[in-house]
């Protein structure tokens, strides 16, 4: 009986091991964040894109009625692909879409914009990422849905159709 | 003027000492941040756009006065537990936290049973 116990303890510990790391398997490497529905928008002060004047989030979100805010720089390749479906968006009286300039050469932005127009209400400039920190995002693009000083749905990566579906269904 | 110099010497020995031990500091926690957007890499490490704002929002934490401890919860606010090295014992990690022991225990008995058993 004696001689059966280790064999009984290694099998055991075998088993939870091969357990361990079969479940492992089974999960992404990458790594997906959980995003916290209503929380309350960070209070900052922004440089107004173009301009030596600040702006603070309160004066931005101000109102009750929807707002996006849309991280962006004119380097990332994505941004590209979204920018259609904001000028589509910006077309709903409902929304207000806010732009924040990440990290960018003023002139490449400038010549984003106008290139692919713009379809920003206002853009914020964040010259060295702390703003999108605050906000809690991971790059760009990133865009937050924001009503009544609340964040109810944040968009990782850039918007497409399914996205601009949802986004429509939650303004409705 | 000797106690001027002496004044002097002691003013800048100090300032230098004390960015030191800040920037000490600042590397203490960026390679306790886990960077999100990379693959096993802690934020020091990082050259990442992510990684790279983190830092100079550490910095900018630890200017306005902020203790360590409170830079680590301002982040796992805003990024969740991922973002801290040391993960917290709770439903999701009783197993990290307690295999190690459970091991130890069994090592413990085997050796217990082998050794000691044996020579009595």
């Amino acid at each position: 009986m004696k001689n059966k116990i280790l064999p009984i303890i290694l099998t055991f510990v075998f088993i939870i091991i091969f357990f361990v790391f079969y479940k492992g398997l089974q999960n992404s490497n990458i790594y997906t964040p959980k995003v916290e529905f209503k929380k309350i928008i960070p209070s900052f002060e922004a440089k107004i894109f173009d301009s030596d004047d600040k702006i603070s989030s309160n004066q931005i979100f101000n109102r009750e009625k929807f707002y996006l805010l849309n991280i962006w720089a004119s380097w990332c390749v994505p941004c590209r692909e979204e920018h259609p479906y904001l000028m589509n968006l910006m077309k709903n009286k409902d929304i207000e879409i806010v732009g924040l300039n990440y990290k960018d050469d003023i002139k490449n932005a400038k010549l984003f914009l106008k290139e692919l127009n713009n379809p920003y209400k206002i853009i914020l400039s964040d010259d060295d990422g702390i703003i999108a920190i605050e906000w809690g995002a991971y790059g760009v693009p990133e865009s937050f849905l924001i009503y009544d000083n609340k964040i109810i749905k944040k968009i990782i990566g850039p918007i497409n159709n399914i996205r601009i579906l949802e986004l429509e269904e939650l303004i409705k | 003027m000797k106690s001027l110099k002496f004044f002097l010497i002691i003013f800048f020995l100090n300032s230098s000492f004390s960015s030191a031990s800040e920037n000490n500091l600042k590397i203490k926690i960026t390679k306790n941040l886990r960077c999100l957007i990379c693959q096993g890499q802690s934020i020091y490490d990082s050259d990442s756009n992510f990684a790279n704002s983190v830092k100079v929002l550490v910095e900018k934490k630890l200017d306005e006065g902020l203790s360590e401890k409170k830079i680590y919860s301002y982040l796992k606010d805003k990024y969740g537990q991922w973002i801290l090295y040391d993960p917290k014992f709770d439903k999701n990690t009783y197993f990290l936290w307690l295999l190690p022991v459970f091991f130890f225990l069994i090592g413990g008995a085997i050796i217990f049973k082998l050794f000691i058993i044996k020579r009595n």
